[in-house]
Formats: C-alpha cells, sequence, structure tokens
C-alpha cells in the first residue's frame, strides 16, 4: 500500500510539472467539448436554391415564397434551361434547382396531383439528404394550404404527428455533448496511459525500479490510479461545462453514471497500459493509440447510428468501449435510465476491463 | 571470509544462443570487482542474472547470500543498481528523488530524513536540494544516482558503466565516492570499458564470448600475459591482437 502511495504522488508530482501534458488534460478538453458541440450540428441553413419557372403562375410564385420564406433556403440564381441548371449544380453553385412545370397550377385546382423536380447537388450526401427532406417538407405543407379544407374533406387521409421523446426539440447539442465529453476523456486517458509508461522505459526508470523491490502490481497501479483520478476530472468537468453552457438534461441519477464512469476507466487504461507494452518509442504508442481512438470514435455511435451499420460491423464494435458508454450517457442523462437498464453496460465494462488489464499485464511482465 | 557473490556454473541460453557459458566466480565483502568484457561478451545478461532481473537457465549464484533464482525479492532488497543512463527522474527535484527512492525501499519516514540530509550534506547539495534533476550537471546527476544506488545500505552495488560520457577528473571524483564505500564494506560489482579504470579494481575479470577467460588483480593479468598495461591484456583477449 505504502509503495503505491509513493508511486500516486510520484506521479501526480510529474503531471502537474509538465507544462505539455497539463493544458493537453485541461484546456483541451474544454476547447473541444464545446468547439465540437457547435460544430456538429445536422442543422443546414442558408441552403442555395435555383428556381426554374415554367408555369409563370400565382400558384408556382406563392411555392417559391414558401421556399424563399423559411430559413433554410436563399435564392441563388433564376434559371431557363437545363443547361444552366447543370451548370450551377456541376459548379456547386447551388444545393438544389426547384423545376415547376409548366400547368402546375391547372394541376393544383384539378384532382391530379401536380409534380414539381427537385434537382438536388449530391456531392455531400448527408446534406443531399437534408435537402431533399426540406424541400418535400415545404412543398408538402404548401399544397395542404392551397387545397385547403375541400380536398382534405373529400379524400380524408391519415397524418401521423411524430412526437420525439427523450430529446422533444431534438436539440443536437443535447445528444451531442455527453458523448463528446466520454469521447476526448477517453482518448485522453489512452494516450497520457500509453506514452507515460513508454516514456518511463524510454528514459530507463522502469529498469531502475526493476531492480527494487517493488512488485509489478504496484508499479502498474501506481500508474493507474492517478489517470483514473484524472479520467474522473476531464469527465465531470465536461459534464458541468456542458450543463452551464448548453443547459443539457439531466434526468437520471448523476451517482449511476458516476459508478459506470469508475468501472469504464479502467478500459481506456487497460488499453493504454497495452498498447505500451506492445511498442518501443512515444512515437510509435502515439500512432498506435491513434489508430484505435479513431476507429472508437467514428464507430461510437456519436456521428453515425451504430444500427445503420452492416452486422460485421456492429460485430467488430462490441470490442468499442465508447459505443458503450455514449449509449449509457444517454440512457441515464436524457432518458433517466436506472440501475436495471445499465447494469448490462456495467457487467459487460466489468468484464472487458478485467480482460483488457489481465492481457496488458501478461504483456507488461513479459517485456519489462 | 564469506563470499558475498558466489557464482557457480552460471549459464543463460536465449534460444539456441548461449549469452553466458557456465561462468564461476566469487566476490568478497567489500571488494571492487571489475566485469570487464566486449559489447556482446555476456556481461549484461550476467549482471541482470544477478541483480534478479533474468532467471539462469542453469548453475547457481548467490548474491548477499540469496539466491537469484529462487530468491530474487531478497536479493533486490540487498542491492543496489545504477546504470549508464542514471535512472533518476529528472522532472523532479533532488529532495524528490531522494524521498521517492528511500520510500520505494521501504526506509522509514525518519531514515529517509536522516539518509536525505547525509546526502545533501555530503555532496553540499543545500542550494540545490529543490532544483530539478534536469537542471543539474551531470557530474552532480553521477553523484546522486550512486548516492541513490546506496541509500538503503545494499551489501552489493552493481555499476554498469557509471561513468559513460563524464570528463577524467569527474571520472577520479566519481572513483574516490566508489573507493570510500568500498572501504565502508560495501562490494562494488563494476563493469566499464575504460581500462584505466579496469587498474582502479581489486580483481578483475574479462569474459570474451560468454566465458570468463581471465581473473585475478590486474598485476597478476599483467604478469601472467606479459604486458603492462590492462588495456593490453584486454586486446589480446578480446580482440586477439595486443599494441604494446
Amino acid at each position: 500500500m505504502r509503495n503505491i502511495f509513493i508511486l500516486v504522488r510520484k506521479e501526480f508530482l510529474q503531471i502537474f510539472r509538465n507544462r505539455q501534458l497539463l493544458p493537453f488534460m485541461t484546456v483541451l478538453p474544454v476547447i473541444q467539448v464545446i468547439l465540437l458541440t457547435f460544430a456538429a450540428n445536422y442543422e443546414i441553413k442558408n441552403l442555395r436554391l435555383g428556381i426554374w419557372d415554367l408555369d409563370q403562375s400565382t400558384s408556382a410564385q406563392q411555392l417559391i415564397h414558401k421556399f424563399t420564406g423559411a430559413k433554410f433556403f436563399q435564392e441563388k440564381a433564376l434559371i431557363s434551361n437545363q443547361k444552366k441548371a447543370d451548370e450551377l449544380l456541376m459548379k456547386d453553385e447551388v444545393d438544389l434547382v426547384l423545376v415547376i412545370p409548366k400547368d402546375f397550377e391547372k394541376a393544383i385546382h384539378s384532382s391530379n396531383n401536380p409534380a414539381i423536380q427537385f434537382q438536388i447537388n449530391a456531392l455531400n450526401n448527408a446534406k443531399a439528404g437534408i435537402v431533399q427532406n426540406y424541400a418535400s417538407a415545404i412543398t408538402q405543407d404548401f399544397l395542404n394550404e392551397k387545397r385547403g379544407n375541400s380536398t382534405l374533406l373529400a379524400s380524408p387521409k391519415i397524418i401521423p404527428i411524430t412526437n420525439y421523446w427523450y430529446n422533444p426539440t431534438l436539440n443536437y447539442k443535447t445528444i451531442m455533448l455527453p458523448g463528446i465529453v466520454a469521447e476526448v476523456m477517453t482518448l485522453i486517458i489512452i494516450l497520457i496511459c500509453a506514452l507515460n509508461v513508454v516514456r518511463e522505459r524510454e528514459i530507463g526508470t522502469i529498469e531502475q525500479l526493476n531492480v527494487t523491490p517493488l512488485k509489478k502490481h504496484e508499479f502498474i497501479l501506481g500508474k493507474l490510479i492517478p489517470f483514473w483520478v484524472i479520467g474522473h476530472f476531464i469527465f465531470w468537468a465536461g459534464i458541468a461545462l456542458g450543463k452551464i453552457f448548453f443547459n443539457i438534461p439531466m434526468v437520471g441519477s448523476l451517482g449511476l453514471l458516476e459508478l459506470f464512469l469508475a468501472i469504464f476507466l479502467f478500459v481506456p487504461l487497460g488499453i493504454g497500459l497495452f498498447i505500451s507494452t506492445a511498442v518501443e518509442t512515444q512515437q510509435q504508442a502515439l500512432f498506435t493509440s491513434f489508430f484505435f481512438i479513431i476507429l472508437f470514435i467514428l464507430m461510437c455511435g456519436l456521428f453515425t447510428p451504430v444500427e445503420t451499420m452492416p452486422d460485421w460491423a456492429q460485430y467488430i464494435n462490441q470490442l468499442n468501449p465508447l459505443k458503450y458508454f455514449v449509449e449509457v450517457n444517454r440512457l441515464i442523462l436524457l432518458k433517466g435510465s436506472g440501475l436495471k437498464e445499465i447494469y448490462p453496460f456495467i457487467a459487460k465494462m466489468i468484464i472487458y476491463g478485467i480482460g483488457i488489464n489481465l492481457l496488458a499485464i501478461w504483456r507488461f511482465k513479459k517485456t519489462n | 571470509m564469506e563470499p558475498v557473490v558466489k557464482v557457480e556454473n552460471l549459464s543463460k541460453k536465449f534460444g539456441e544462443f548461449i549469452a553466458t557459458n557456465a561462468i564461476s566466480f566469487e566476490v568478497n565483502k567489500g571488494e571492487i570487482f571489475g566485469f570487464l568484457g566486449a559489447n556482446g561478451a555476456g556481461k549484461t545478461t550476467a549482471m541482470r542474472m544477478l541483480s534478479g532481473l533474468l532467471t539462469p537457465s542453469s548453475g547457481q549464484a548467490f548474491v548477499a547470500g540469496f539466491d537469484v533464482a529462487t530468491q530474487a525479492e531478497l536479493v533486490k532488497k540487498n542491492i543496489g543498481y545504477m546504470s549508464q543512463k542514471f535512472s533518476l527522474y529528472e522532472d523532479l527535484t533532488i529532495q524528490e528523488n531522494i524521498e521517492f527512492y528511500g520510500g520505494i525501499y521501504g526506509l522509514s519516514r525518519q531514515e529517509i530524513k536522516d539518509r536525505s540530509k547525509g546526502i545533501v550534506d555530503k555532496f553540499q547539495l543545500a542550494s540545490v536540494k529543490n532544483k530539478l534533476v534536469k537542471t543539474i550537471p551531470l557530474g552532480w546527476k553521477q553523484k546522486l544516482a550512486f548516492a541513490l544506488a546506496l541509500i538503503h545500505k545494499p551489501k552489493v552495488v552493481f555499476l554498469d558503466e557509471p561513468t559513460g560520457g563524464v570528463d577524467p577528473i569527474t571520472r577520479r571524483q566519481f572513483w574516490d565516492l566508489i573507493y570510500e564505500a568500498a572501504n565502508d564494506g560495501v562490494t562494488i560489482f563494476i563493469t566499464t570499458h575504460y581500462m584505466d579504470e579496469a587498474e582502479y579494481c581489486d580483481r578483475v575479470s574479462i569474459m570474451v564470448d560468454g566465458l570468463i577467460k581471465a581473473l585475478g588483480t590486474p598485476s597478476e593479468l599483467k604478469k601472467s600475459f606479459d604486458v603492462d598495461s590492462m588495456d593490453a591484456v584486454f586486446q589480446l583477449l578480446a580482440r586477439g591482437t595486443a599494441n604494446k
């Protein structure tokens, strides 16, 4: 016990003295959390609209007003032929060409369904999807207003009313922030743990400790405990930031979140330790860590839903610790899930944590 | 006199390669024992076995009365170790390094206090004891590393090329410290590539290709090879040529 205390004390002395590492652990996460939360936003405004009006009717004008009146679209060009439309799309000068055909007005007043065409710039397919959604919604809206009660009465139809549970206003910051905090913390913990152990080996102090009566498990605990504490600091600072600046909801129990965090942290720590045993230099540790971190971040469900990945990818993703954390974050903070729902995640993290740490300790004993 | 280091037919194999081939020797209390050999001769492997870092393939070795193969923890408690890298924490102060290594060796708070005062007084470090180790000159780091290798009063201290990269005057001063420790009864086990340092040793062994090819006092060795310097002895054995 005393040895571990001595090691932890030494580690903190070094950490607080490290002019490069300290900002990396304090200022950078704050900047990342704020920046990413604002930046990772699926709302798109100021889409550029090209208008090709073949009807030149009052209804056509009203439709165009409906588009430009909404905050999403801005009139960029008036188009009179397909060549021009193609050109603007090719040059990436418009996002959408709205084509209103001849007899559009007539079709509205008859029982025919009026046809209009969207030519969408799909250079960025995610954006193109959003453009289509907006444009369809606006058009539908317009038709409903236009035909008014008469057609509605004549042909009753089902109108779905959507209710978004747990995040009623679809606030992206609410969804993104806790995930980003978890992601930034995990990244930092894997990196500093791997780099720190490799650094001790590079400067030769591990060799020096090996000839002392210090036991291997004491050395490892002396490394893990300080970073375990730092992980807590980064996470809760990030969540506090989210509460203060973005007023993220905290429906569930923070104690439960802490319980999960306390167990979860052993996973990135174990991964960091494992990486340190597999590489020779700090540079190699950095690149190996990045390989895993990038996979973890891109597949954690924050940027693309895990559910849309192919089966084999979801299978691999079972090893992605961030996936669990992002999910637990949402379950506790947004949905207010209790221990009963979180328990399977905790159990998985215990197994994962024990597994990866045993592997790391086994490798560590072989290499040092 | 009871030998402090006792090695009998100690071997280490790495696959087919025999790094240390059945070497035997004894080192007595308070002796300065020079452990010489070209790079790759097997010195480091032998030293790692004696300090409990590596398990022997065959043979036996006792250090401070303990078997290195089965009592490595007890061996480690009774030895000090210092390498060319002077494994101090550069981002800790002198005082913090002393407290850290004293603590790891299980010294009580009072012992750490007394010994750190002893070290600080002896090397006149009072004015710099709260400075980071990376800011002090190499010569001081070397002396501090040696003092730390002795902080728990070990019976044997292993010095692995401790004077690499320092100037001749500092080296000479460092040898004064070695003599002083030996006078206090600490057994010194030292490897070096400087042949003038080999002359300072009480006894010297020279390893070639995993075997001990010569063992004796410097004057005995010079006499038996009929040369006038340890450098010539070493050249004869390690390279098969002598520059007379």
